[in-house]
């Protein structure tokens, strides 16, 4: 009984440590941005009165905080929107319309799970930078938002999920719908998606996330300083040769905002889904 | 049940829900895939590039840059995986029990790293360990060193440093998954195990790795890629350096690519080293993770 005690102790112990250290950067970079750089370097841990005046100089800071913040939004929120349809429907499609050749397919997409992003740097900025001379396509070249929204709407990370999660949804509601005289797109759109909130809430959180945290390919896509994403920024800022902490910490707590807000919010779901993908 | 002949009309209907995933793919998976296999067969600098052969790869036996990247990449892999995975298993079992209070707590405190972005968390720790940072002034205050230490600017220090923060940013992350796990594992079976007086050591090795065996195999594929790829932390902690000390492969590509006049075909023929390597260690851990049984 006591040596039960005590190694419920040592684990509180273990736990707590682990829970602190978790926290402390977050909680740190939080009291960086109330305070002035000078007071970070002493090594304050009280929270001061300077976040307003650091908010301002992020603003005022010639790397476009205001407008990268835009650009991430918008490019977030609508390959999300994007993926949310195309991947899913995908994902979909390869369990309720099974076939021979549709498998093949989905093997071969869900190999290029296992491309290094980095081998694609150099054929991607080449294709994208010949778009630029291509008529229409130049929409979606070089220094446009659309160049970063459009590799990020099919993944095979996200069709695998959908597919994993589309193998549990009743057969019996598809084949009821049809007799009732539905199509099969409104079967996807009417019945499928409806019944599986939770699922698309998890795909959402972890494309929102990471669409919103992608940081390699905006770098090189997008040259132009008004085109930017808050990673490119934030990193640009990180890098000066004499960082202002409190304006950096105060840059760094804003653009956490979105993900910590979006993740608390469907924390349940987000766990849930991702536990049906590992299991299946 | 009978398997029935789908209608020609449905079978299209079926492939207008793959299509647009399928060419979004292979446009951008696909043909850059195969576009950087043959540009790795080519030199020049810029667009003018023209067959050389092996010649970008012969080049790489002979690159000091490439092999300290290589390297690195490889002592990440080796250290800091193994860590994690343990730190995240042995934080989840011990959440996993019953009888613990503060369990709410821990977990989302110890998940709440994962929300910070990959930019963003390279900052806060470049900040928190700069020379004049937190971490050294309470070391000095403590009088644990005497002179701050050169976290940033010390080869050494500079690798701790990377590793401490990759593994601060994803114990979180795998702990979620094996928890989700352990929730699939039958109380009776611990049960039954403290029945036969095995200790808390005997009972992880004997009932909880076995039965989480496809999940450590799922999240240490997954960290194995994830490694192989770091760039935002090389990046932005530590920019590569002191000299390269903690320069990644991703990295180094990066450099090649846009720090000096861009040279693709080498570029491309680094990256396959990349591709190489995950093909092969997936391999190796699928293989090792199934034939246990």
């Amino acid at each position: 009984m006591i040596k039960r005690k005590i190694s419920l102790a040592l684990q509180h112990v273990f736990l707590m440590t682990a829970s602190f250290i978790s926290i402390f950067p977050v909680f740190w970079m939080i009291i960086a941005a109330t305070n002035k750089s000078v007071d970070i370097t002493r090594g304050t841990l009280v929270p001061g009165g300077y976040f307003l005046e650091n908010i301002k100089a992020v603003l005022g800071s010639d790397l476009q905080y205001t407008n990268a913040f835009q650009n991430s939004l918008l490019i977030a929120v609508v390959t999300t929107a994007l993926a949310m349809i195309v991947s899913s429907a995908a994902g979909y499609a390869f369990v309720v319309y099974r076939s021979k050749t549709r498998d093949r397919v989905f093997h071969i997409i869900f190999v290029s799970m296992m491309v290094p992003f980095a081998a694609l740097l150099v054929p991607l900025f080449r294709l994208f930078s010949k778009f630029n001379s291509l008529g229409p396509l130049k929409l979606i070249g070089l220094n446009t938002v659309a160049s970063v929204i459009i590799i990020g709407i099919a993944t095979a990370f996200l069709i695998f999920f959908f597919r994993q999660n589309a193998k549990s949804f009743p057969k019996e509601l598809i084949e009821a719908a049809r007799i009732d005289g539905l199509g099969e797109f409104s079967i996807f759109f009417r019945i499928f998606m409806p019944t599986n909130k939770a699922v698309y809430a998890a795909a959402t959180v972890v494309t929102f996330m990471s669409s919103w945290n992608n940081y390699m390919w905006p770098l090189i896509a997008l040259q132009s300083p008004e085109k930017r994403t808050l990673p490119v920024v934030m990193a640009a800022m990180g890098s000066s040769y004499t960082p202002d902490y409190g304006m950096i910490m105060t840059a760094v707590l804003i653009a956490t905002i979105p993900t910590a807000l979006i993740f608390f919010l469907m924390q349940k779901q987000f766990v849930a889904g991702m536990t049906g993908s590992v299991k299946g | 049940m009978r398997k029935r002949e789908m209608s020609p009309k449905r079978n299209r209907r079926a492939w207008v829900f793959i299509i647009p995933s399928v060419i979004l793919i292979f446009t951008f998976v696909f043909y850059p895939m195969i576009q950087a296999l043959i540009t790795s067969f080519q030199a020049g600098t810029g667009n003018n590039l023209e067959f050389t052969g092996l010649s970008n790869y012969k080049r790489l036996l002979g690159d000091a840059t490439f092999k300290k990247a290589l390297s690195n990449t490889l002592l990440y892999l080796v250290v800091q995986v193994p860590i994690m995975i343990l730190l995240a298993l042995a934080i989840s079992s011990m959440l996993n029990n019953k009888k613990l209070k503060f369990k709410g707590f821990y977990r989302t405190a110890i998940f709440l790293p994962c929300v910070t972005s990959l930019v963003a968390y390279s900052i806060i720790f470049k900040s928190l360990f700069a020379a004049d940072g937190f971490v050294n002034v309470v070391l000095m205050k403590i009088n644990l060193i005497s002179e701050p230490i050169a976290w940033v600017t010390h080869p050494i220090w500079a690798k701790v440093l990377v590793i401490i923060a990759i593994t601060w940013r994803w114990v979180g992350y795998n702990m979620v998954f094996y928890l989700s796990g352990l929730q699939g594992i039958d109380d009776s079976i611990y049960e039954a195990a403290d029945i036969d007086g095995a200790g808390p050591l005997q009972k992880f090795k004997s009932i909880t790795l076995p039965m989480l065996r496809p999940i450590i195999l799922f999240t240490t594929i997954n960290s194995t890629i994830g490694t192989l790829q770091l760039f935002d932390e090389s990046m932005n902690i530590t920019n590569g350096g002191p000299a390269n000390a903690t320069i990644t492969i991703s990295h180094y590509i990066y450099n090649v690519l846009f720090k000096y006049s861009p040279d693709f075909g080498y570029a491309a023929a680094i990256s396959y080293v990349i591709v190489v390597m995950i093909v092969l260690l997936s391999f190796i851990q699928m293989k090792v993770g199934d034939s246990n049984d």
